[in-house]
């Protein structure tokens, strides 16, 4: 193969599609190596300070597409500090300076601040996607910039973000000119919105497929905006409250009739029971329904509507569906692949609820399911065992049981025969989260099972420090891991430091780690950045020297090649 | 194994050959000519090593989807990996020798601790998927086969497998907060209690601050029942009308007025049609009505100011018995008429 001209090589290389075969074959030879990096368009950063912005720049001048991931999943839940790090500007500078002709940005879990969205804007004349993901640190005034001048933006996708809102004249600086955009998501935004300048963008972009409002949007405008979007096909509405009987909603079921294309539905911000009717008539192609943003439309309701959806492929809802609910689910909705059930009253006073034999219902009915999140109050083991005889197909599978370490409640045995019913009969099980009462069999079981397991989720889990060494010696492919309130401590740790190199990352909260095993793992593993969070509140004999028997709360392990970081805030110690 | 190679591809391609896992060795070396060099060079070391090696039908084995074969390739799988061996990729042997070439004391380590392991997997081909087998004999089988492990392996805890009395692990009660438990976004928490889209926006969506729970909008009042010594907390702003407020209150206090009835019955949470429920208390025919004390502490009945206005002034409500509310204080319900005729007006 070396004897063919490098840009038969490069051809050949088009063909590869994902990240680890070109990581792969760029390995064969420095000739490849070459070929490849001068060709590769799309790199993928799974963590933000494995490697320097600049080294990426320098390897791969060609890039067009970049995404990168900074803080660790449990920041999701408030487990990171708020300023732990993360920052997309050095990435941003970098490829300014070094790669002028990035088209594509997508970042999950890092802090973007508004000057990073301005250069970001004003640096790269041919940027057309711009995904974040659970960012923050950024306001409606960097969305100004890219609005005003990325001129031939083509995607613009906030998701889950934290945004300050400064008012809604962002959404005016996109010109006139701009006529391009296919993709505009903006519905975690907390502030209105100019529903004249909103109307008039979706009407001058032709190509315009994917749109998500946020909870501002009234229905009204919405209407306007389906009458000039009827080629849309996913849609978020905004807030989703009318008057059932006026002329508005009347208006606005029939825009949904035209909308001949749409298959994926979001919003319902506010949604009552009454409003729902308005898109019945869409129902029958809809492959994507997200209800889970609704808390007022109940159990009865929702099944009028799921009735509807018969080619329903992901459904997002809240545990107010209920276990009869999810019977309707299982019995209409056939072609299900993924199902997330969300908890709709965190507080206690609760309605109705969903407990496994929801779950169990839905595997019986819909073979086809794959990927699940599931809350619920109770689960048992012949429940899951059932399960995961129904559904092998599982490649995510992450239950919640949302009272922590409760045991299944016919037997009151812990929840290892389940769970290991489920890597047993799942091979290509890729993403697991655990919950209830479960001892280090469970983790066994894993071990042995779980091989193409990438991600595992723990928390209140577990005996001792066996548990999480069957994990590390069983699991080849595991890239994340991350343990809360669990009681493995410095053997563990310290069982195979070598694993860590092959993984992503660790995370290890609330468990029995001590800084001398934090200090050991870092003393054998340069090539790991150990990283130390020791929050405010915290005793003052923790600012001095420590001892090294200190129990340490934090604790996030990376591989790295970049060494340890240099913007790290006081409260975390890279040892 | 050699079968499954054979059956699995005509042709075995070169990049199928090469596993693709441990995409870090390659990717994130940046273009220092000095480190690059000697991974390469290592590369090659191990590739060379690599067709002719026990691995690649364990590696080729993993691939095939039969079930049945799947049980005794996973024996055999299995085996290779306890003896050491990590058979998936050129990167993460690489790094597995090292660990092995210097670090042999984890190694041996590894291999003592795993006589349980290895008994588990003699166990575990026999366990194998049986798609069509029963559930309860399968966790028989797991059971019987969890509990020899215990009795197996050296250190086992006693409160391994069949423990169920794990003090350290008994269930919190459902109103501890836990931080960050669970584990759902922070704009997900505030859902039922953000229903309306005037709500200012600084706590009705995300929050990065580190709040437990109850962080959001919510309008919660505290809500007593007679003759329950615990009270309780109800959220109006989560409903928009009288209707679904009974049924939440019902919900909080049905459990407890059946275990103040019947201490014996009380910890059964399967049955909650067992347990009688709060009914008629609105219109005045159940046993019990709700009322709600208003800011200048009168007491009213529910059910007679639109909803909104009620939600704006109920600072607290109350269960009573309907018997005692017509015979308690006259003066009451006095104000209650009054307050009524006012509102009317």
């Amino acid at each position: 193969m070396t004897y063919f001209p490098e840009e038969v090589v490069e051809h050949i290389f088009d063909f590869l599609e994902s990240h680890r075969h070109r990581n792969t074959v760029s390995t064969v030879c420095k000739a490849w190596y070459r070929v490849e990096r001068l060709s590769r368009r799309s790199v993928f950063v799974g963590n933000c300070y494995a490697v320097r912005p600049e080294r990426v720049v320098v390897r791969f001048p060609g890039v067009r597409s970049l995404s990168v991931k900074g803080k660790p999943h449990f920041a999701d839940f408030n487990l990171v500090p708020h300023d732990w790090g993360g920052f997309a500007l050095p990435w941003i500078e970098a490829f300014a300076r070094g790669c002028p002709g990035l088209e594509e940005l997508r970042l999950k879990r890092m802090v973007v601040s508004d000057e990073s969205l301005e250069l970001l804007a004003r640096s790269f004349p041919n940027f057309k996607v711009l995904v974040l993901v659970s960012c923050e640190g950024f306001s409606t005034d960097g969305l100004a910039a890219i609005a005003t001048h990325c001129r031939v933006l083509r995607e613009l996708d906030l998701q889950e973000n934290e945004v300050e809102d400064r008012g809604p004249q962002w959404l005016s600086c996109f010109p006139d000119s701009c006529t391009s955009l296919v993709s505009l998501n903006f519905a975690c935004l907390k502030g209105d919105v100019n529903a004249g300048a909103l109307e008039r963008l979706v009407a001058r972009c032709p190509n315009i497929r994917t749109l998500r409002l946020n909870r501002a949007v009234s229905v009204d405008s919405l209407s306007k905006i389906l009458a000039r979007a009827p080629h849309l096909v996913d849609l978020g509405t905004g807030s989703f409250t009318m008057d059932h009987r006026a002329e508005a909603y009347h208006r606005l079921m029939n825009n949904f009739t035209k909308c001949k294309s749409l298959k994926s539905l979001s919003g319902f911000w506010d949604a009552s029971p009454r409003c729902l009717p308005a898109v019945y008539p869409i129902c029958r192609n809809l492959t994507g329904l997200n209800l889970s943003y609704a808390p007022a439309i109940q159990g009865a309701d929702l099944i009028k509507l799921i009735r509807l959806c018969l080619k329903l492929q992901r459904l997002w809802v809240l545990d107010c569906i209920g276990d009869k609910g999810l019977a309707v689910v299982a019995s209409t909705c056939k072609e299900l692949q993924e199902l997330r059930v969300f908890p709709s009253d965190v507080c206690g006073a609760g309605t109705a609820v969903v407990t496994e034999e929801g779950l169990v219902a839905i595997s019986s009915g819909c073979p086809k399911l794959n990927s699940l999140l599931y809350f619920c109050h109770q689960m048992t083991n012949a429940a899951l065992i059932t399960i995961a005889k129904n559904c092998p197909h599982f490649t995510r599978f992450r239950l919640c049981i949302l009272d922590p370490g409760k045991p299944d409640p016919v037997t009151n045995q812990p929840l290892d025969e389940g769970f290991g019913a489920i890597v047993q009969s799942c091979k290509d099980l890729r993403r697991l989260s655990l919950s209830g009462l479960l001892t280090d069999q469970v983790f066994l079981y894993i071990g042995m099972y779980a091989e193409c397991l990438e991600m595992l989720s723990i928390a209140f889990a577990g005996d001792s420090d066996k548990g999480m060494m069957y994990v590390l010696n069983g699991c080849k492919n595991m890239r994340k891991l991350e343990i809360r309130d669990s009681p493995f401590g410095d053997a563990a740790l310290l069982e195979d430091v070598g694993k860590y190199e092959t993984m992503r990352s660790l995370w290890m909260s609330s468990c029995d780690i001590t800084l001398r095993g934090c200090k050991t793992l870092a003393a054998k593993m340069p090539r790991l950045n150990v990283e130390v969070i020791n929050e405010r509140d915290e005793s003052d004999e923790m600012e001095e020297n420590p001892s090294d028997l200190h129990r340490v709360e934090k604790m996030y392990v990376y591989r790295t090649v970049a060494g340890p970081r240099n913007d790290a805030p006081d409260f975390v110690w890279t040892l | 194994m050699e079968e499954d190679f054979r059956k699995g591809e005509e042709c075995p391609h070169l990049l199928d050959l090469i596993p693709n896992e441990r995409d870090w060795m390659v990717k994130e070396v940046g273009g220092g000519g000095k480190g690059f060099g000697v991974i390469e060079e290592k590369k090659l070391e191990l590739r060379l090593g690599l067709p002719g090696s026990e691995d690649w039908p364990a590696v080729m084995g993993k691939q095939e989807e039969h079930s049945v074969e799947s049980a005794l390739s996973l024996g055999h799988y299995k085996l290779c990996k306890t003896s050491g061996i990590n058979p998936s990729s050129v990167g993460a042997k690489r790094g597995f020798f090292d660990t092995v070439e210097s670090k042999t004391e984890v190694f041996q380590q590894q291999q003592q601790q795993h006589p349980g392991f290895l008994q588990l997997q003699a166990k575990g081909k026999d366990l194998s998927p049986k798609t069509n087998g029963r559930a309860e004999q399968q966790s028989l089988e797991r059971k019987a086969c969890g509990s020899s492990v215990a009795h197996g392996s050296a250190a086992a805890p006693s409160r391994n497998a069949a423990g169920a009395n794990n003090s350290s692990q008994t269930s919190r009660t459902a109103t501890t907060p836990v931080v960050g438990w669970p584990p759902i976004r922070s704009f997900r928490r505030n859902l039922a209690s953000t229903s309306k889209p005037s709500l200012e926006s600084e706590n009705g969506g995300l929050e990065t601050a580190i709040k437990p729970e109850n962080g959001g909008k919510g309008l919660f009042v505290k809500i007593n029942m007679d003759g329950i010594p615990i009270g309780r907390k109800v959220d109006l702003k989560a409903y928009d009308s009288y209707e679904k407020l009974p049924l939440a209150v019902n919900e909080l206090f049905q459990g407890l007025l059946a275990a103040q009835r019947d201490p014996l019955a009380a910890g059964n949470q399967k049955n909650p049609e067992e347990k009688p429920a709060i009914t008629g208390l609105l219109d005045g025919n159940g046993e019990y009505t709700l009322v709600y004390e208003d800011d200048e502490g009168d007491k009213m009945l529910v059910g007679d100011v639109p909803w909104d206005m009620f939600v704006s002034m109920a600072k607290r409500l109350r269960v009573l018995k309907s018997s005692e509310l017509s015979a308690s204080s006259l003066l009451q319900l006095g104000a209650v008429t009054r307050k009524r005729t006012a509102a009317e007006c």
